[in-house]
């Protein structure tokens, strides 16, 4: 994936108004980390507003190869924020869809594609938002017991938009957490979408190298941006008893670790 | 069904493969070295970003070209007297190296490594005419004498360890058993040199096609290459189209990212040049030089929106790097070509419903695309072959209609909060004691086969979100 919108060409997002699109796993099964992500952002200043017609950016749809139905998902997205100033989401993989995916959905689409490529530039994934866009590394976490962790990067967020940096260091300002390295952090989980329920057996093979890798480090969480490859995570230790668990960047930088992990 | 390819059982395959402990150590062991032998190798360059820039905007350059780079080839072989032929598909070519092997008299073949003349089972059609082949890359010998495949592009027999090659010595061979790398090769070089001595006609490949000065560059690190290309009367080299550079100065920066690439070498331990057969002041070298000039597919998908494809220089990196790859192995994927390129040149190749399952055969993880060279976008020529499927309707039923389904109930808000609703209060309902689902219905029975799904949220965030602005006011 290119990285088409670099963050020298994007507008500046400091005093404008955040259009949170919350992405629809966070919606319907982690409700809590969205609001987690909307406590940080109100935290580090920042006047949020959901626009209540969004549903999901259509990536499920788009990699399943259904390009005409993704299409008319993300045309659903064109008008639920068709208002915002910033948009952002607490998802890599949701936000490199919107940021490089929709163009390319639009290439043929005159008509529509200033609006997509606007909406494109203004599109913000949570920690790069508040570490590159606002300029601020410390958001005040204060854990409320001690806590060993680790990252996973999540591919999208990575390879897509270049996250990497950015979650390491708003955790390394959070006071009660010790970050200590994973082996293959940057490898996938195997999740992958459909990719997980069309080649099982493939994917639980990626899965159990990942879990491997988290049982080889002294960390009793993982951290990650990406609510998809966390239920994927989770879903293997779970189903394995293990007890170690993966819980989203908003929830451990809102301080709800240790209450309300999933 | 695609005569040579497999590639549509490819989940089969993969499942057999990923309970194979024998494969597994070899992946594991070889692509793990390979990963590591290509990152410190790179991270030796001074701007590694840039000189892979440089590579791949020499690729794209030629590929913009080609027609044009093809005929200055073909113009500067000629005049270091090389006989150009073209080939438009495998059978062609491989009638093409029978005439020449008729019109010399040839009864003996030493042949170096070509990915190419696996396409076209060049091999095989000379065995039908009494011709005797004999592969002289260790890799591909071990292949040959064991009747086997090539798994990987650089390194055919990545899926056998040490200890089965051992095995196939000690019978084939009669060597005196030992899994010492050094006494391996020696059995083979010992029976190898014989062959060398007495073959009447070399076959290669070619790493890159130079147009501006007509010379083919081939990169090995056993010196089998150069014996087949100087010993023996005759050398025939078979070149994918899509081999030609522009200049020696764009094969400068190829060659290196080739070698840092596929073997974390700054460069192998022989590379040579070939601008044609010994000259006549010359004591050494063939008498006849034949370069063919391979279609077979190539030329469409020039013409198609995967031009890009044919800027790999078959390095093999994107293999090694794919979790995919790690996990399978090559054979898995049915066709000559394995790996994330593989999963896109494939279906291009042989066509798409030969090859159906390969698009989807990763998690786009993107991996592939950072390790390439040159950078090939490789995860989205994936998600572009599998909009063709759907346009296609290459598709399963289940699939098509749940994701229509989806897409009409993503357009409308009020749809997309009751099919939340309805999925809480489903998945409720089926939650085990801990309050995770243990076995979906349908299709995501698959997901449940190996992992945990958690339950949808009591109340949405829409929800919590209205709530929030009511004790607001």
């Amino acid at each position: 994936m290119d990285q088409l919108t670099s963050l020298a060409s994007r507008p500046d997002p400091r005093g404008k108004k955040v259009s949170l699109f919350v992405t629809c796993i966070v919606d319907m099964i982690y409700p809590s980390t969205g609001m987690s992500t909307v406590e940080i952002l109100e935290r580090v200043g920042c006047a949020v507003d959901f626009p209540m017609a969004q549903t999901c950016c259509g990536q499920m749809g788009f990699n399943a190869g259904y390009r005409d139905e993704a299409k008319a998902v993300a045309r659903q997205f064109m008008r639920a924020f068709r208002d915002a100033e910033v948009i952002v989401a607490p998802s890599g993989s949701c936000v490199a869809m919107v940021r490089h995916f929709y163009p390319q959905l639009f290439e043929n689409d005159p008509a529509s594609y200033a609006e997509i490529a606007r909406l494109s530039n203004i599109t913000w994934e949570l920690t790069e938002f508040i570490v590159d866009g606002l300029g601020v590394s410390d958001v005040g976490t204060v854990l409320d017991r001690p806590v060993r962790a680790t990252i996973h990067d999540a591919c999208h967020g990575l390879r897509g938009l270049n996250i990497q940096q950015q979650p390491r260091t708003l955790l390394g300002h959070v006071q009660n957490l010790e970050l200590v390295p994973l082996p293959g952090a940057e490898q996938c989980c195997g999740f992958g979408g459909l990719f997980a329920i069309k080649m099982p057996d493939i994917s639980g093979a990626m899965l159990n190298d990942k879990i491997r890798n988290i049982d080889s480090t002294p960390a009793d969480m993982i951290v990650t941006c990406d609510a998809s490859c966390l239920t994927h995570m989770n879903g293997g230790l779970h189903r394995q008893n293990h007890t170690q668990r993966v819980v989203h960047i908003a929830d451990v930088l809102a301080g709800k670790v240790g209450q309300d992990a999933p | 069904m695609h005569p040579d390819s497999q590639a549509n059982a490819f989940v089969q395959s993969a499942t057999v493969a990923i309970k194979d402990i024998t494969l597994q150590t070899a992946l594991a062991r070889a692509t793990t070295r390979a990963v590591n032998n290509r990152v410190q190798a790179m991270g030796e360059t001074t701007n590694s970003a840039a000189l892979r820039q440089q590579g791949r905007q020499a690729r794209l350059r030629a590929l913009q070209n080609l027609p044009d780079l093809l005929e200055r080839l073909e113009a500067n072989l000629a005049a270091h007297g090389v006989t150009v032929l073209w080939a438009a598909d495998g059978t062609e070519c491989n009638e093409h190296v029978l005439q020449i092997a008729r019109r010399h008299g040839v009864r003996k073949i030493v042949k170096s490594k070509s990915m190419a003349t696996e396409e076209t089972h060049l091999d095989e059609a000379l065995e039908a005419h009494q011709l005797e082949v004999i592969e002289t890359d260790l890799g591909e010998f071990i292949v040959q004498i064991a009747h086997d495949t090539p798994s990987h592009i650089v390194f055919p027999i990545l899926h056998k360890t040490r200890e089965q090659v051992r095995d196939l010595f000690v019978e084939r061979l009669h060597m005196l058993p030992s899994d010492d790398p050094a006494q391996l090769t020696a059995a083979a070089r010992d029976y190898m040199r014989q062959q060398f001595i007495t073959a009447d006609m070399g076959i290669t490949g070619a790493n890159f096609a130079i147009a501006e000065t007509g010379t083919l560059a081939i990169v090995s690190n056993e010196g089998n290459a150069r014996l087949c290309a100087s010993l023996p009367r005759v050398h025939v080299a078979i070149v994918g189209i899509e081999k030609a550079v522009e200049s020696v100065k764009d094969f400068a920066t190829l060659v290196q990212l080739l070698t840092r690439s596929a073997t974390g070498q700054r460069l192998t331990s022989y590379v040579q040049l070939i601008s044609g057969p010994a000259r006549p002041d010359e004591p050494d070298g063939p008498a006849h030089m034949y370069v063919i000039l391979l279609d077979n597919g190539r030329s469409k998908i020039y013409n198609s929106a995967y031009t890009e494809s044919l800027a790999c220089i078959r390095c093999g990196a994107c293999l090694n790097i794919c979790p995919v790859y790690q996990n399978v192995g090559g054979h898995a994927y049915g066709w000559v070509y394995p790996g994330p390129i593989g999963a896109v040149i494939t279906p291009l190749f042989t066509g798409i419903h030969n090859a159906a399952p390969l698009p989807h055969a990763s998690s786009l993880c993107g991996a592939c695309q950072e390790a390439c060279p040159v950078e090939i976008q490789i995860p989205d020529m994936l998600l572009r072959l599998r909009g063709d499927l759907i346009a296609e309707h290459d598709s399963r039923v289940d699939l098509s209609v749940g994701l229509k389904g989806w897409s009409i109930a993503m357009q409308s808000p009020v749809l997309y909060e009751l099919a939340g609703k309805a999925a809480s209060v489903g998945s409720h309902q089926i939650a085990g004691q801990d309050g995770q689902l243990h076995r979906l219905p349908g299709l995501l029975g698959n997901w449940t086969k190996n992992r945990d799904f958690p339950p949808f949220a009591g109340k949405s965030f829409h929800q919590l979100w209205r709530e929030r602005a009511q004790n607001k006011q």
